[in-house]
């Protein structure tokens, strides 16, 4: 019998030491830096300077933990999923329940951060972009606590996948702008975002929304998640006395996988798995798996993994989950992989259907189809595994905003036109 | 390996005692085939050309410039058709300054050391790439001072005045300023703040300073030639491709804008 999540002292959990740091331009290897325009060059310096100056004053964690214990309901609890492991047969499956995080997902970690630093600079006004919707969520419900002004960009295409998000981010206050240009996506969103941002850099502070962009955003977005990663080592070893063999995390630009991932980053014995959308296939060109299959580039500021043509043109990726679809990632992870760090892993628009489907049925958890990717890679790691063993697995958001998407592959085998 | 093209033409514009007028257009816009010859209309009116390399994520463009990368891509357009471009300006004017200006995925994805090779083989002079501010230039700086291409550095209003003198430091061939905060085509700021920020940029660099964003009107290029090194026209050259059907038609619309524009410098000159 493990001894109740109560037993953790709840800030103890966290450590405040900047590990792994990138060096002074932002770079993680030969990855990331401040690939800008020069307009927002002296923004992204002004920002990297008030985060390592918030980071260093204990008031600002103060007030960012009090607000992630009182606001967010952190620390969110891991879950042993024993109906899972049992059906699996492999080893023991461990979530990581941030779904239960309030807006249902692990971005508000980074807004409530990256909005305290926004108070602190002195901007009124707030942008974003978003995919999935989860980002623009997070970020509205941030603008409106703290009562700034709220812009979000959403490429058009999102906007048909995601309405409830919409919506809701609407009824918060935020003012959705749809962007029509290129794909329509989320790559889409970070360059309009990017164009006005440019224009209002001035009075608006961008919350940026994964752990990529140009520096300081990678560092900063990973430092805002790491507590996502610092609670689940804590709860791993309070109810397993041991770490996990494995941790497990979906990527689309990577913020929940950093988050969960980089606080074991030097548990040389925890396998770090990651886990990107192989869409229809990884053979093909409908997929999302740009570590897997694309290849250094330079975009939305920072030099990582990419997918594009034979000439550097940024491909059209495609995702079952809007929250996966965008054709970079995180420069860290990019080190990370290089350096044999971290192993990576795929799940396809039907591997990511099932493993939603048989969690749901399972364990009565509905997971976001984000999450349901890494559900469906931990799974067959699980598998493989013996009972002993742990397979830690990071359930980044619930699958109420994806009713929709779900419905139209699913309705019709639940009888769905009679529901 | 140094470059003097762009050197000269600042040179020779000063010796008439006027600024210098930069144009742009997208290359393989609408098409490569319409494109060379739209561009060829305009660089006979220009005294540096600024060749766009399309890209597909142009990040810090406006809705203008965006539809050009758009279209271009749309017809095909692959890097070679810009070399081809470029060499056919060349060509035709051998006496202009001709600047490959784009993103920085483009040349790092060939390799900036072939990118270099080619885009002097073909007749550039220099070399604007977007993204890549002075902190970055490792990853092209050496390439191409190797191959004599300029590297031009923007500066904007946010620049302090130590990203003024890294600009300087590391720039060669001119400075672009960048007159407001935001993207290609927006509207212009304040003309005395334009001119205070690019007089002041000017103490600090033997370098021309040309001026551009926003600058859609002969009247705005008058006032900007008063103080600034050149004037950079972009979106509303590339406007014309839309607004007006037809190969002909658009080559001569180009041409008397830009004249338009010229005849605006001189008159500054002369004023």
């Amino acid at each position: 019998m493990s001894q109740s999540l109560q037993n953790l002292d709840f800030s103890s959990m966290y450590d405040l030491e900047i590990k792994h740091a990138p060096d002074a331009g932002g770079h993680f290897g030969k990855f990331g830096g401040r690939f800008a325009a020069e307009t927002l060059m002296q923004p992204l310096k002004e920002i990297e300077e008030a985060f390592f100056e918030a980071w260093a004053d204990p008031a600002f964690h103060e007030e960012r933990l009090d607000l992630l214990k009182n606001y967010v309901g952190r620390a969110t609890p891991l879950y042993h999923a024993k109906h899972l492991s049992a059906e699996v047969g492999g080893a023991q499956i461990y979530l990581k329940r941030e779904d239960l995080n309030h807006t249902g997902a692990h971005k508000v970690n980074n807004t409530i951060g990256q909005a305290l630093l926004a108070r602190r600079m002195g901007k009124k006004k707030v942008i974003a972009e978003t995919g999935a919707g989860q980002h623009g969520v997070a970020t509205a419900t941030v603008a409106a606590m703290f009562n700034m002004e709220c812009n979000i960009y959403m490429g058009r295409e999102d906007i048909r996948r995601q309405a409830p998000n919409v919506f809701r981010m609407k009824l918060l206050g935020a003012n959705v702008v749809p962007v029509d240009s290129g794909s329509a996506t989320l790559k889409d969103a970070v360059n309009e975002a990017l164009r006005v941002w440019v224009a209002t850099c001035e009075d608006t502070y961008y919350i940026f929304g994964t752990a990529a962009g140009p520096h300081p955003f990678p560092l900063m977005v990973r430092q805002f998640h790491t507590v996502i990663g610092q609670e689940a080592r804590a709860q791993c070893l309070d109810q397993t006395g041991r770490l996990p063999d494995v941790a497990v995390a979906c990527v689309g630009g990577g913020s929940n996988a950093i988050g969960l991932l980089h606080p074991f980053y030097d548990d040389s014995e925890v396998r770090l798995v990651a886990v990107e959308a192989a869409g229809h296939g990884l053979g093909g060109h409908e997929h999302a798996a740009s570590l897997a299959a694309g290849k250094p580039g330079i975009i939305h500021g920072s030099l990582s993994y990419l997918l594009e043509d034979e000439e550097g043109q940024i491909s059209g990726t495609h995702s079952i989950s809007a929250g996966l679809d965008y054709p970079g990632v995180g420069p860290e992870l990019a080190a990370m992989l290089e350096m044999g760090r971290l192993q990576l892993d795929s799940a396809t628009d039907e591997q990511a259907l099932t493993a939603f489907k048989r969690l749901t049925r399972c364990e009565g958890i509905i997971p976001a189809l984000e999450s349901s990717h890494a559900v469906a890679a931990g799974m067959l790691i699980a598998a493989s595994m013996s009972p002993d063993q742990t397979v830690l697995i990071n359930l980044s958001g619930r699958g109420d905003k994806d009713m929709g998407t779900v419905f139209e592959l699913l309705g019709d085998e639940l009888g769905g036109d009679q529901v | 390996m140094s470059n003097r093209q762009l050197a000269t033409v600042f040179q020779r514009c000063k010796a008439e005692n006027r600024a210098a007028l930069v144009g742009y257009l997208t290359a393989g816009d609408p098409d490569p085939v319409t494109s060379r010859k739209l561009m060829l209309a305009l660089a006979a009116q220009c005294d540096v050309i600024e060749i766009g390399m399309p890209f597909s994520d142009p990040m810090a463009d406006g809705p203008v410039i965006q539809a050009a990368s758009e279209r271009a891509l749309a017809a095909g357009t692959h890097i070679q058709d810009v070399f081809e471009i470029t060499r056919a300006v060349r060509e035709a004017q051998p006496d202009i300054g001709i600047v490959l200006m784009g993103y920085a995925n483009i040349p790092y994805t060939m390799g900036f050391d072939i990118f270099s090779e080619r885009a002097k083989a073909a007749g550039a002079d220099g070399v604007l790439i977007v993204d890549i501010p002075p902190e970055e230039g490792q990853i092209c700086d050496d390439a191409l001072a190797t191959h004599g291409l300029d590297r031009i550095l923007l500066l904007s209003p946010t620049s302090t005045d130590d990203r003024i003198r890294l600009a300087c430091k590391h720039g060669t061939g001119f400075i672009y300023y960048v007159s407001l905060t935001g993207i290609t085509g927006a509207n212009m700021g304040d003309m005395g703040d334009i001119r205070l920020k690019t007089e002041h940029i000017q103490t600090m660099t033997d370098m021309p300073v040309c001026v551009g964003f926003g600058i859609k009107t002969p009247a705005q290029v008058a006032a900007v030639a008063d103080f600034a090194d050149g004037v950079v026209v972009g979106s509303h050259f590339v406007s014309h491709i839309t607004a007006n059907g037809g190969e002909q038609a658009t080559c001569k619309a180009l041409s008397t804008s830009a004249a338009a524009m010229k005849e605006a410098i001189r008159g500054a000159a002369a004023a």
